[in-house]
């Protein structure tokens, strides 16, 4: 496959058959199995998939928080601007961790403590890794605070998290996430709390940092108006996997693999409203998510998929590029790609 | 079912406040989260309830299952006032009236198995009779959000984020509830998942009429599932009708610039976005009369900033109401084709293939 940047200038993430994995009394789960991605600079990934897919796994792995003892990276490569991160001791992640590669959790509540007020979380956060005194963080905090639109910053720094509304401890890890300016920002769910006017607002402010200073961002949301708009291209993951990876245009005009055809299907539709038309149901895919400790043979999606033929279950089909810059793991991409 | 008729739920002037401050850098201020709103909802009925973040919803969700209790108003529930009830008084309601959290993992006790944490309800009313009726419910309740019989004996932190948060609807659901708060009942899971909890909640619906108040930034699920709909702002309704009503005639000014931000998932299509201009008033010091006057476009001076305005019909007998002196008109809201020039920019750049 032809590489259209020359190699002088490495991605500033490359993720290649990234497995991570966790010890449950019933066995060893792999949460996620060889995940290939990259992210170059400035750039946007988007990440969608069933809910448990594996998509917050990575995102943890990506910094070096799975918990451990039970989660660990089974296999595979995490570079950033060329260097291997995976194996890395712990005290080289805290200078990576917030500083280069930030992230947005998807619970704010797990990662925000209830005993500190968010104004001297965000100012640690500034402090840990920038040589500047309490005040200027300070006053770096409160301006973070209404870029992300929480009103009255100067009182609202004093809050303590159970204080504030849902969506504004997200904007606070927002805050904190941005505060050292990271090469890589990951985003997991970052709007999901947020009306579509604050999240239009929220994105705009990411997008404005991308191009002030090259931040690339890994964009996980199950939101597919905010792919639509704000990704370049997307990977859309499945019991662990990557099932397809294709430019967002691409993806939306014709999804190739079953799921993501699934998926797209699934979005409610504008202008349906319940009055007159009782029993009306949205569309979903027939069938469960299967356990990621009982894999059905060959294709994972192979029980749900309309499609199934005798091979999908005798042999698991490969993450391959149908059409280039397109990726997908279904043996019958070929067909419905033609 | 015939059309829901009978108030479940009616709340009278409700108001919760908080009082806040008292830090290092601050006097104690009062914050109005929830401001003299009145609401109701019928049998079988539900409510959507809109509004930017922080406006007050998750506040008002609680305060009317008096989980919070009230800085003032009243709320009658099937008719008893709630708020003269005493706590021992209030528990066989308890039962009757559910919430599915805004945020699932702070709301589930890590140190519970699933088991415990969905059959809790159904041992403290009484619901079951032996273990194994207990473990055959939850499993059944799992298996309707889409979870597996098996994860009864995990914990929550072994869980996804749309996970957890249908183990929080299994838990609403256990007891049967008759009313349910939905706060963002769908917000962490993929549109599949989600398709299966919107047809579930309309089926218990149907089936044995219960009554929601559903609290969502979607949109599109607010419209897909509500009878009515409220539009909330600080802490106060703005405009509230029959759902296809207020979503077409969009009649506060505010309103309307909420629902031109929803991006549409189709990379090749904007709509025409009204962005909310200016900061977000403070919850401390609300802007004098009309709240939204500050960002408002149509605002007068004189008028909006000297007396905020009260309810009125938009038409007669509609049942749509909007607090605003002058409502937007009605139009057809054309969807226009506007790509932002950075977005251009973006679409041009697609970034190079991974090199596998
Ligand atoms: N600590 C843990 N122990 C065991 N299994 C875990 C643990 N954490 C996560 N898992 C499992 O790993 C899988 C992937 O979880 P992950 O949180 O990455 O999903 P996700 O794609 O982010 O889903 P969602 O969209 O619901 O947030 C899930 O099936 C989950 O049950
Ligand atoms: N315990 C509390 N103490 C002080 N202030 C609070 C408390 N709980 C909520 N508030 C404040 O009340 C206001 C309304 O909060 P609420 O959580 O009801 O908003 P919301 O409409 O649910 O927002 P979101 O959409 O972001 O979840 C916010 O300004 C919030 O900071
Ligand atoms: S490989 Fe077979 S089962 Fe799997 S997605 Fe393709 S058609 Fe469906
Ligand atoms: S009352 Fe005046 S300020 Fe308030 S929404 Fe209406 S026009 Fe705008
Ligand atoms: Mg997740
Ligand atoms: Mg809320």
């Amino acid at each position: 496959m032809s590489d259209p940047h020359p190699v002088s200038e490495p991605p500033t993430l490359d993720v290649r058959g990234l497995t991570v994995g966790f010890d449950t009394d019933r066995g060893l789960l792999r949460a996620v199995d060889d995940v290939s991605f990259v992210l170059p600079r400035g750039g946007t990934l988007g990440l969608v998939g069933e809910s448990g897919s594996g998509k917050s796994v990575t995102s943890l792995s990506l910094l070096n928080l799975l918990p451990s003892p039970q989660g660990r990276i089974l296999a595979g490569s995490i570079r950033l601007q060329g260097r291997e991160l995976v194996g890395l001791p712990e005290r080289e992640w805290q200078k990576i961790r917030g500083a280069r590669i930030a992230t947005i959790f998807q619970e704010p509540m797990t990662s925000l403590n209830p005993v500190y007020s968010v104004g001297a979380q965000i100012v640690e956060a500034i402090r840990l890794h920038r040589d500047v005194s309490r005040r200027e963080a300070r006053a770096r905090a409160i301006e973070l605070l209404r870029w992300v639109g929480i009103p009255d910053p100067t009182s609202r720094i004093e809050a303590y998290p159970h204080q504030l509304s849902g969506g504004m401890r997200q904007r606070v890890m927002i805050a904190m996430a941005l505060s050292c300016e990271p090469e890589v920002l990951i985003a997991d769910e970052p709007t999901t709390a947020l009306d579509v006017t604050i999240q239009a607002q929220i994105l705009e402010l990411l997008w404005s940092m991308q191009q002030r200073f090259a931040m690339s961002v890994l964009l996980i949301t199950h939101d597919l108006g905010v792919v639509a708009h704000h990704v370049q291209r997307v990977a859309v993951m499945y019991a662990g996997r990557i099932v397809e990876e294709a430019p967002v245009e691409e993806l939306f005009r014709l999804p190739l693999h079953p799921y993501s055809r699934g998926l797209l299907r699934s979005i409610p539709p504008m202008g349906t409203s319940l009055q007159g038309k009782r029993r009306r149901r949205l569309p979903t895919i027939e069938g469960a998510v299967p356990s990621l400790l009982d894999l059905p043979p060959g294709c994972r999606f192979g029980p749900r998929c309309e499609l199934h033929q005798p091979r999908c279950s005798a042999e698991e089909p490969s993450l391959r590029e149908i059409v280039p810059g397109r990726l997908v793991r279904c043996h019958f991409a070929e067909e419905w790609a033609s | 079912m015939s059309e829901p008729v009978e108030p479940l739920l009616q709340a009278f002037h409700v108001s919760r406040y908080f009082q806040v401050g008292a830090g290092l850098f601050s006097a104690k201020k009062i914050l109005r989260a929830v401001d003299d709103v009145s609401l109701q909802v019928m049998r079988g009925e539900t409510l959507g309830l809109v509004g930017e973040s922080g406006c007050g919803k998750s506040t008002l969700g609680r305060v009317v299952l008096r989980l919070l209790e009230p800085t003032g108003g009243r709320i009658a529930f099937e008719g008893q006032d709630l708020t003269l009830l005493s706590s021992s008084e209030l528990r066989p309601l308890r039962r009757r009236m559910q919430i599915i959290f805004q945020d699932p993992y702070s709301s589930l006790n890590p140190r519970m198995s699933i088991r415990d944490i969905v059959g809790e309800g159904l041992l403290i009313h009484g619901m079951v009779k032996s273990r194994k009726e207990l473990d055959e419910r939850v499993a059944a309740l799992l298996a309707k959000v889409g979870l597996r019989p098996e994860h009864r004996e995990r914990y929550p932190h072994e869980f996804s984020g749309g996970q957890r948060q249908r183990i929080g609807i299994a838990r609403a659901l256990a007891v049967e509830p008759s009313f349910l708060v939905c706060d963002e009942p769908t917000s962490a899971l993929d549109v599949s998942i989600q398709a299966q909890i919107v047809n579930l909640l309309l089926d218990l619906q149907e089936t044995l009429g219960l009554s929601y108040l559903l609290i969502s930034h979607d949109l599109k699920i607010v419209e897909f599932m509500s009878h009515r709909v409220a539009v909330m702002y600080l802490g106060k309704i703005v405009e509230t009708g029959p759902t296809p009503q207020v979503f077409s005639r969009r009649a506060h000014p505010y309103t309307r610039a909420l629902f031109s931000a929803l991006p549409v998932p189709d990379p090749t299509r904007r709509t025409l976005r009204v962005l909310v201009e200016g900061d977000p008033p403070s919850p401390f010091d609300p802007p004098k009369g009309c709240a939204y006057h500050p960002r408002c476009p149509r605002a007068q001076p004189g008028r909006c900033d000297v007396e905020a305005p009260h309810p009125t019909e938009v038409e007669p007998r509609s049942g749509h109401f909007v607090a605003c002196y002058f409502p937007e008109e009605l139009v057809i809201l054309r969807v226009a084709t506007w790509v932002l020039p950075h977005q251009a920019a973006a679409r041009s750049s697609i970034l190079p293939n991974p090199n596998r």
